[in-house]
């Protein structure tokens, strides 16, 4: 990449606006790991669900804790999972994808349908399952969020690859003895990093959405560390009595998803 | 004495498969693409393919470099595989890889020896010496390049590997008039010196003219005509050789 190009992918309104949306909530999650205001899990009986105020600026929660320390933490862990599902499930996805598109034929057919099942699926449902199998816990929810994304990244990747497969360079390149695996991972994919980039940015999204959505049904981040969207379930019973309880995470998922879609967008423009 | 041969090709049959098969009805259907097509090139041979699209030029192609291995007859060769230059320059590089990248890769992937860093930079330096492009170009995109310098890469990449033997598929089809002499000269300079064989397919008669020493006409995957160019163009025997000849505006 040369930097004219650079230049203009910043110029880029989309790009700006979610750089600094993102930038914004990277640098409070960078700051977490030094320094929060309070213990995320230092409980205080005297302070129960108070109000935004200068010595608690997001409020406290049912237990006294600090809201904002504790969505510092909270984005920290609902962006690690989304991290590591987009890892799993682009990783994986791009592998399947490739293969299947580039070799076609017998093997295509059949992968393409077990992805289909799998696609068919809601993605809540399948996690749930997983989860319910091998238990509670990060790690789990991670895989089963990983396994739930595959399908989406091995379709985008396999259309891709069809689409590179027949252009005389790859021909020429057959001619000149390249092999296989040469071949999907130095000739083909290079040519689909365009798309495969925006698709993870969205792919980021709706991770951190099944996420929130997982945790909220109970089964995600355990207490007393929560994820963005445990805090959300916690916090519903007080949503009338206290509002900035559950607004403040609320925001900062709608803030996080937004920045993703913005930066996507951009990318998608921008080639 | 005679020369030596490169290239026997005798009785060569070529098919395709019908891609229109439906789900249920197991006939296979294959196409014939090529009728029962012999030649012979000597050492050293510029080999000139004419005839209009679709009549099995670039078929015969893909059978000789082993693209397509769906054929029936023999194809002798004494060299291994020859290099090949597509029609289009636009499609036939990699978009998202720089030119010294493109024209190192030959030498990575050859299964004779191994290059190492050193000798790989040397060859692609002597390469753009030939295509007479400047050194400061291997740091470009495709995109960056002209057609004709795009082709000029392309004919640089089949030879990277010193091939005996170079099939062009209509190489100057897709470029406009000044570039197309230009690169012509420089094919004919790259036999010259090296002493390649090449095999130039083209539907215009005007343009192989000047470089080749046979010519073969072919129609709808058969040879209708072949013999020295000379000969061909001022004496032609086959009534659709002459059509071409006067489409081509070389006779009237």
């Amino acid at each position: 990449m040369n930097n004219s190009k650079l230049k203009k992918l910043l110029k880029n309104p989309y790009v700006f606006i979610g750089g600094i949306i993102m930038g914004l909530i990277l640098l409070m999650i960078i700051v977490g790991f030094f320094w929060m205001p309070y213990e995320p899990t230092k409980m205080s009986a005297s302070e129960k669900l108070q109000g935004i105020s200068l010595r608690h600026i997001m409020g406290t929660d049912n237990m006294g804790r600090d809201v904002f320390s504790r969505v510092m933490y909270g984005s920290r862990v609902t962006l690690m999972i989304a991290i590591g599902t987009i890892i799993i499930g682009a990783g994986v996805g791009t592998i399947i994808g490739s293969i299947t598109g580039y070799y076609g034929g017998m093997i295509d057919e059949v992968t393409m349908r077990v992805i289909d099942a799998l696609f068919a699926f809601p993605s809540i449902l399948l996690a749930l399952v997983i989860v319910s199998v091998f238990g509670v816990g990060w790690p789990q929810l991670v895989i089963s969020l990983g396994i739930a994304f595959v399908p989406s990244f091995a379709r985008i990747v396999r259309g891709e690859v069809l689409r590179c497969k027949n252009m005389d360079y790859i021909e020429n390149a057959r001619l000149q003895g390249v092999s296989d695996f040469r071949m999907i991972f130095l000739h083909i994919l290079p040519n689909i990093k365009g798309v495969l980039a925006s698709s993870i940015l969205i792919g980021f999204n709706n991770a951190v959405l099944a996420e929130a959505g997982l945790s909220y049904l109970g089964v995600g981040s355990q207490p007393p560390y929560a994820s963005l969207g445990r805090m959300l379930s916690d916090a519903q019973q007080y949503m009338f009595t206290r509002p900035s309880y559950v607004l403040c995470p609320g925001i900062v998922i709608v803030l996080m998803v937004l920045g993703f879609a913005f930066l996507g967008e951009g990318i998608k423009r921008w080639k | 004495m005679e020369k030596e041969k490169v290239l026997r090709v005798t009785g060569l049959n070529v098919f395709y498969k019908n891609r229109k098969r439906k789900l249920f009805s197991r006939k296979n259907k294959k196409i014939q693409a090529l009728f029962d097509v012999s030649f012979d090139m000597e050492e050293g041979e510029v080999l000139a393919i004419a005839g209009e699209s679709g009549c099995g030029k670039s078929t015969l192609a893909r059978a000789i470099v082993g693209i397509n291995k769906d054929y029936q007859g023999e194809i002798w060769q004494k060299y291994g595989r020859p290099m090949m230059v597509f029609q289009d320059p636009y499609n036939s590089l990699n978009p998202a890889k720089k030119i010294g990248w493109l024209l190192e890769e030959p030498l990575k992937v050859d299964k004779e020896r191994t290059w190492t860093k050193e000798e790989r930079r040397k060859r692609v330096e002597e390469i753009m010496q030939e295509i007479e492009l400047p050194i400061s170009m291997l740091d470009r995109y495709p995109s960056q390049l002209s057609g004709g310098q795009r082709q000029r890469v392309c004919i640089g990449i089949a030879l990277m590997r010193e091939p005996k033997l170079l099939i062009a598929d209509e190489p100057v089809s897709a470029l406009d008039v000044t570039i197309q002499a230009q690169i012509m000269e420089l094919l004919d300079n790259l036999h010259r010196k090296h002493g390649i064989s090449i095999i130039f397919i083209s539907h215009d008669l005007r343009v192989v003219y000047q470089i080749s020493d046979h010519v073969m006409v072919m129609k709808n995957g058969k040879v209708v005509e072949y013999g020295a160019t000379r000969d061909v163009y001022r004496n032609p025997q086959a009534e659709y050789t002459r059509q071409l000849l006067k489409a081509a505006g070389i006779t009237r």
